[in-house]
């Protein structure tokens, strides 16, 4: 396999007046990154990542059950201490039929399924057909591998559903892809794996699925400082992704705690003229 | 091969805050106009708001040497597609370009933070906020740069609105009117220049609106 090494180009097309000429040209092909010229290229980066504190801190799970796929995740993004937000939009919508999650950096989980958006919409003009989610999650590995040294950071699942029914894969910056059944990736995984794993059959409803899965990303919001926000669910069918709920973990916690009336010790009580 | 130093560092901090509030049909977009490295202010009126387009103003801190170069590869992306399209850039399209333009320096940032507000398709306000390397989101308010860790909870305190993730959908617009908003503006700049070294001598507020872009200055502490 010959290797795709265009990335390492230290040119820039974003500004190459004569060479592109269409929006999306850097897009659909290999885009080249501008590199700083130094030799310390790694400190360098270190440097650079301390000033800069990417987001991170995360949870997001998937599975796969007898209707489908499930994908939930939280919506915190902090740097260091500070959350920087509570909004994060962590699973993405590749197309109406694939879901992409996001932890780890979030420019690079956001850039990259925006490209992997692209290529798989060429895919489907040129096949007239869609993309596997096997294939799409493949495009991904490749394309992290040939930058895999450089500090990426993504941690993510690709859900879909294609012609041979559900589909689940674990991706990440090392070039790992792995096909699975049940994945949770994140600094709270440990605390979303707990939940899932104990909740988990492959005999469950879309009811029963969605609940495990709200369950789960409250469970570690509640564990893990750096998650939290608003705990998403959404399914995957043979008819494409629909999103069941979204909550406040903040209220879910009286969802799953309620607060039992206090029983008060004395009343008091009008007192009556006599 | 030239000589390299031991310790090569091509950036600095000039400090310096934005913030942006989007409404129902306006979006204020506001920074203040000191600029600074260490404990040294370098000038006392130097604007951090740049117009990109007639619906879309990027307000950006950080380090300004990237910002002027960011502003000038946005400028020239914008007037290609002025020329190819026979019409300005949208406000959301203009935030893609953004995010896009910075992931292309994810191995040698920008180092900028930045906010850019305007008005939707639909001519509503829109803010989006951005981290150095373009990841971005779009939110009804933001706060960028060395005060925001100062204003963003007075800002959740003052608006807090639902979440746009929740479901079922409630209306995440700020309900305040023009007026009020340019004077929570003020408010939030008078306060973190109190307590933040880097912000400080004048505000500029830009009221953007469907007929046209209104500015706005006010005196901030010199000291």
């Amino acid at each position: 396999m010959k290797l795709d090494t265009s990335g390492f180009e230290t040119s820039m097309p974003m500004i190459g007046f004569g060479s592109s000429s269409d929006m999306l040209d850097e897009l659909s092909s290999v885009p080249s990154f501008d590199l700083p010229r130094t030799k310390e290229f790694d400190g360098f980066q270190k440097e650079a990542k301390d000033m800069l504190k990417h987001a991170k801190g995360t949870t997001t799970l998937a599975f796969i059950f007898k209707g489908g796929v499930m994908v939930a995740a939280d919506s915190r993004a902090s740097m260091g201490g500070y959350i920087s937000s509570q909004s994060v939009k962590k699973i993405i919508e590749i197309n109406p039929y694939m879901l992409g999650t996001m932890a780890g950096g979030a420019a690079d989980c956001q850039f990259w399924h925006r490209n992997l958006g692209i290529k798989c919409r060429l895919h489907e003009l040129a096949n007239k057909r869609r993309i596997s989610v096997s294939g799409a999650s493949k495009l991904l590995a490749n394309m992290l591998y040939s930058y895999r040294g450089m500090g990426l950071s993504v941690g993510t699942m690709i859900a879909g559903w294609d012609e041979t029914g559900p589909g689940l894969y674990y991706v990440d910056n090392e070039g790992g892809r792995l096909k699975g059944d049940r994945f949770s990736v994140g600094s709270g995984s440990p605390y979303a794996y707990g939940v899932l794993d104990s909740g988990y059959k492959y005999d469950m409803s879309v009811e029963e699925a969605s609940e495990l899965a709200r369950r789960s990303i409250y469970h570690a919001t509640f564990r893990d400082g750096a998650s939290g926000g608003v705990a998403s669910v959404y399914h995957v069918g043979p008819e494409g992704w629909t999103k069941l709920s979204g909550d406040d973990v903040g209220e879910l916690h009286y969802h799953y705690y309620p607060v039992a009336p206090a029983i008060a010790e004395q009343v008091m009580e009008e007192a009556t003229a006599e | 091969m030239t000589k390299q130093h031991a310790n090569w560092s091509p950036y600095d901090n000039n400090g310096g805050t934005c913030v942006a509030i989007a409404g129902s049909d306006y979006c204020v977009i506001a920074a203040d106009t000191r600029m600074s490295t260490g404990y040294s202010i370098l000038s006392r009126d130097y604007s951090k708001i740049h117009k990109l387009a007639d619906r879309a103003v990027l307000s950006s801190s950080g380090f300004q040497a990237d910002v002027k170069a960011l502003q000038k590869v946005l400028k020239s992306r914008h007037l290609i597609y002025q020329h190819q399209h026979n019409k300005q850039m949208s406000c959301p399209a203009m935030a893609q370009l953004l995010s896009n333009t910075l992931y292309f320096k994810r191995f040698f940032p920008y180092y900028a933070f930045n906010v850019l507000g305007g008005l939707d398709e639909e001519g509503k306000g829109c803010v989006f906020t951005y981290d150095a390397v373009g990841s971005y989101e779009r939110v009804g308010y933001g706060a960028q740069g060395s005060g925001s860790t100062l204003i963003m909870p007075f800002l959740d305190n003052q608006l807090k609105s639902p979440s746009p993730l929740l479901l079922p959908k409630q209306d995440s617009n700020t309900p305040l009117s023009e007026a009020e908003a340019v004077d929570l503006v003020k408010t939030v700049f008078a306060s973190a220049t109190e307590r933040d070294i880097y912000t400080g001598d004048k505000l500029e507020i830009m009221i953007l609106k469907a007929d046209g872009i209104k500015t706005e200055l006010m005196d901030l502490r010199k000291d």
